[in-house]
């Protein structure tokens, strides 16, 4: 009998956000992603080299160091290609403690799309493309092959997990949300609705959330959380049943809550007490899916994500102007594959990613609540506004270069 | 309440603001007594009395220039001849003395002044009563001249008046900064009390007329976007960068039209302007515009821009969010605290402006979704606020004198 464990899954992420990229720059400067203003938070270069020293460092110091001292203890983790193209850029030494946390063999990296992008939903073909692409950019860093999957924010369906299936993946991450289990725990690993296969994780978000989200909030009732109270609620919330998955945002740890909050000395102290108890473990994703067989199928016929309090992608694709972005740069897909140009292939698919469009998300900022807009432009219209400018740009490089399409405004 | 003008015998948002805010205050229960410099019928004003601190018409006191500082002449009080009613000061020195009588008798327990104008009148009546001094300020002189010049017999009245004030209620976070940077005042002595807007009024049986403005009604037929300012043509209103801004937006798309509604000393300047850029073609000049056609020059336009260097408010702004118009702020416009489905850029980025200009006009889903979402945005913000937050203050004040 497999013991009952945690499975930590960390995802590590920063896209190449759009300069203030100007009708001006069109078709004449084809830079998009290289922010003159050294303070800006579109600098690309400077937020990377921030997040290093506030949240990459630290945490993978302490991982490593809890890895040395815990034979026990497992990570997985999922990590952008266009994160590990920024890391080799700006701060190899992250990627460099990122692969002697990998070849511990006790971190597991979980595939994804390269761009963390939308594709799934705008064109199979992009999509496999950039999962491919994805799964050897880590062949290439790395060393290791994938075999579980995690869409662009946890974003889930069922035809999303028979695709998954079919490419050969043995296990693929989801939200647990409520509406979906119903009276089931997420504490159990499934079978996604009408696949053989391959197995499903799904997220305990009450307990993620509380360190990813309220850890520390100090209106919540429970703030400041110790890992003592934090330990006692993985453990009666589990009970005799198998796993919990904690999935978050790697940047938890530093970044969206601070060295100062106490997150790293909380969560050090966490996994140690965790252990403590001799039927306690962790399982990588991987893992959990050898150790225990599914208990029953799950169906999701509509989208699931791990974001906001509807869980849908309605921060991505809400609004009309996040549809339309999204209609004009996959609208250009062939014109642009058929080019073979490098250069405009890559800047498209960085295009792609879905930070870009989640900039453009108006339902906070138009209800008042501009505080809960997360961007780093002045509003979701001049997000708006430098990406188009960048897609007209697109456009131009094709007619100009290529003899391909029309400006079309 | 002390102000210096009430509609229909207003000269400019002064008056309009005054009138909402203290309707809304009656309406939470406030007794007001308003004085005004001139005698004249109210109709509709049943909330509140109104005095008249003269016998002149209100046509006579638009003679006097009351918004042109420099047309004060540099008269102390004590100078000035309170019998020459043709003397702005002699106007002013008649409202003290009014007000004076008019506290003793009444005995209220807040004097709320609004502007420079009245701000004397507070000060003497809290001198003389012992009660809260709330100043109003909804421009300072420097906003007024655009300058860092300004009349200095004003800018001393509005310091004393700021300096006496037991509180003071700023229209904006930009106001509020002039009075913190430039008289000195502490900010924690300033509250900030947006102007709003009053819907209801908009909503009077008015229909857009397309034929106003047929020309740009057949340039829009032909796939033009009609961008548009209703203002005063003065250095503070920022035109001549708008207008710099325009010939960059057209360099880059060719279907963009101007329509300058309003008059002013710049009115020469800007048609020469236009000229030498090369869009003359390009900007339609309405001259002073009221009634249907100031309503129809919002409505046939699809894009709003504020320019100014300095505005307390700008309360145009609401009133192109209530027609219709994507709207597009500089960051020196105190409305733009208000609003958050806008585009801002720094009065002086004409760059930044015409960016958004064609990004606007070649993008039908951004002009849409910044119309749609300003005019959701603007009507949620009331003049029962405003009256809410005058309360605050005057409680405040109440307890900081006792």
């Amino acid at each position: 009998m497999s013991k009952r464990g945690i499975v930590l899954y960390l995802h590590a992420h920063q896209p190449f956000r759009v300069r203030s990229y100007s009708v001006f720059d069109t078709a004449v400067n084809h830079d998009y992603f290289n922010e003159p203003d050294y303070l800006t938070d579109r600098n690309n270069e400077q937020v990377f080299k921030k997040v290093a020293d506030k949240s990459y460092r630290p945490m993978n110091a302490l991982l490593e160091r809890l890895l040395e001292e815990n034979p026990e203890f497992k990570v997985s983790l999922s990590i952008t290609g266009v994160f590990i193209e920024q890391a080799e850029m700006w701060a190899p030494d992250v990627l460099d403690s990122f692969k002697r946390l990998v070849n511990t063999g006790r971190v597991e990296i979980i595939s994804e799309t390269y761009y963390h992008s939308l594709a799934f939903f705008y064109s199979r073909d992009e999509f496999e493309h950039q999962v491919e692409s994805h799964k050897q950019k880590i062949r290439d860093t790395f060393g290791v092959e994938t075999s579980v999957f995690r869409n662009t924010e946890l974003s889930y369906n069922d035809s999303l997990a028979k695709w998954a299936e079919d490419y050969g993946f043995k296990g693929i991450l989801a939200e647990g949300w409520d509406p979906v289990l119903e009276w089931r725990s997420p504490h159990y690993v499934y079978r996604p609705a009408g696949t053989n296969n391959i197995s499903l994780l799904m997220k305990n978000y009450r307990l993620s959330d509380d360190i990813a989200f309220r850890f520390s909030d100090k209106a919540w009732p429970q703030w400041p959380l110790s890992a003592d109270t934090y330990n006692e609620w993985a453990n009666v919330s589990l009970g005799d049943q198998q796993i919990v998955n904690l999935f978050m945002d790697y940047e938890t740890f530093g970044e969206h809550q601070w060295s100062d909050t106490g997150i790293f000395d909380f969560f050090y102290a966490f996994i140690r007490k965790w252990l403590d108890n001799p039927h306690n473990t962790f399982y990588t994703a991987s893992g959990a899916i050898d150790a225990f067989t599914p208990i029953a199928e799950i169906s999701m016929p509509y989208t699931v994500t791990w974001a906001d309090t509807e869980r849908d992608l309605t921060a991505w694709l809400g609004n009309n102007m996040q549809q339309e972005a999204l209609r004009h740069l996959y609208a250009l897909e062939n014109d642009i594959l058929s080019t073979n140009d490098i250069d405009l292939i890559s800047d498209w698919r960085k295009l792609q990613t879905s930070d870009h469009v989640y900039y453009m998300c108006t339902k906070w900022f138009s209800d008042g609540d501009v505080h809960a807009y997360f961007s780093p432009y002045e509003s979701p219209y001049d997000a708006f506004l430098y990406f188009m400018n960048a897609v007209r740009d697109l456009r131009w490089r094709l007619h100009a270069y290529h003899k391909i399409g029309g400006l079309n405004g | 309440m002390l102000g210096w003008e009430l509609p229909p015998h207003n000269s400019g948002g002064l008056g309009v603001a005054c009138y909402h805010m203290s309707k809304a205050l009656a309406e939470r229960g406030a007794t007001i007594d308003f004085v005004v410099p001139y005698l004249a019928e109210h109709p509709g004003i049943d909330f509140m009395n109104i005095h008249s601190a003269t016998n002149l018409t209100p046509l006579e006191r638009y003679g006097l220039g009351a918004y042109d500082s420099d047309a004060v002449l540099e008269k102390s009080l004590v100078e000035a001849d309170m019998d020459d009613l043709r003397d702005m000061r002699g106007v002013q020195k008649r409202y003290v003395r009014y007000v004076e009588n008019l506290v003793l008798k009444l005995k209220p327990d807040v004097i709320h002044a609004h502007d420079w104008l009245t701000m004397e009148a507070g000060m003497r009546a809290k001198q003389l009563i012992d009660v809260p001094l709330i100043v109003h300020v909804h421009a300072t002189e420097f906003d007024r001249s655009g300058s860092e010049a300004g009349n200095p017999l004003v800018h001393e009245i509005e310091y004393q008046g700021m300096v006496m004030a037991d509180r003071i209620i700023a229209v904006s976070g930009v106001t509020k900064n002039i009075i913190v940077e430039k008289y000195g005042i502490p900010a924690d002595k300033i509250e900030v009390v947006h102007n709003a807007i009053d819907v209801a009024s908009l909503n009077d049986g008015y229909v857009y007329d397309d034929r106003t403005y047929r020309y740009l009604e057949s340039l829009k037929s032909e796939g033009y976007t009609i961008v548009s300012t209703v203002t005063r043509f003065t250095v503070q209103k920022g035109l001549t960068c708008l207008m710099r801004a325009a010939a960059k937006a057209c360099s880059k798309y060719d279907k963009l039209a101007f329509l300058l509604a309003g008059d002013g000393e710049q009115r020469d300047e800007l048609i020469r302007m236009a000229a030498e850029l090369g869009i003359s073609d390009k900007i339609f000049f309405t001259g002073f515009i009221r009634g249907k056609q100031w309503r129809d020059a919002y409505s046939v336009a699809d894009v709003f821009v504020m320019s100014s260097v300095s505005e307390p408010f700008g309360l145009t702004a609401l009133e192109a969010a209530h027609h219709g118009n994507a709207v597009i702020l500089t960051k020196q416009s105190g409305v733009g605290e208000v609003l958050n489905s806008v585009f801002r850029y720094d009065f002086w980025d004409e760059d930044r402006l015409a960016d958004q200009l064609v990004g606007i006009a070649t993008s039908r889903v951004l002009k849409d979704t910044l119309q749609d979402n300003v005019q959701r945005e603007y009507a949620r913000i009331s003049w029962h606020d405003v009256a809410q937050k005058c309360f605050s203050v005057y409680h405040a004040s109440r307890q900081v004198s006792a």
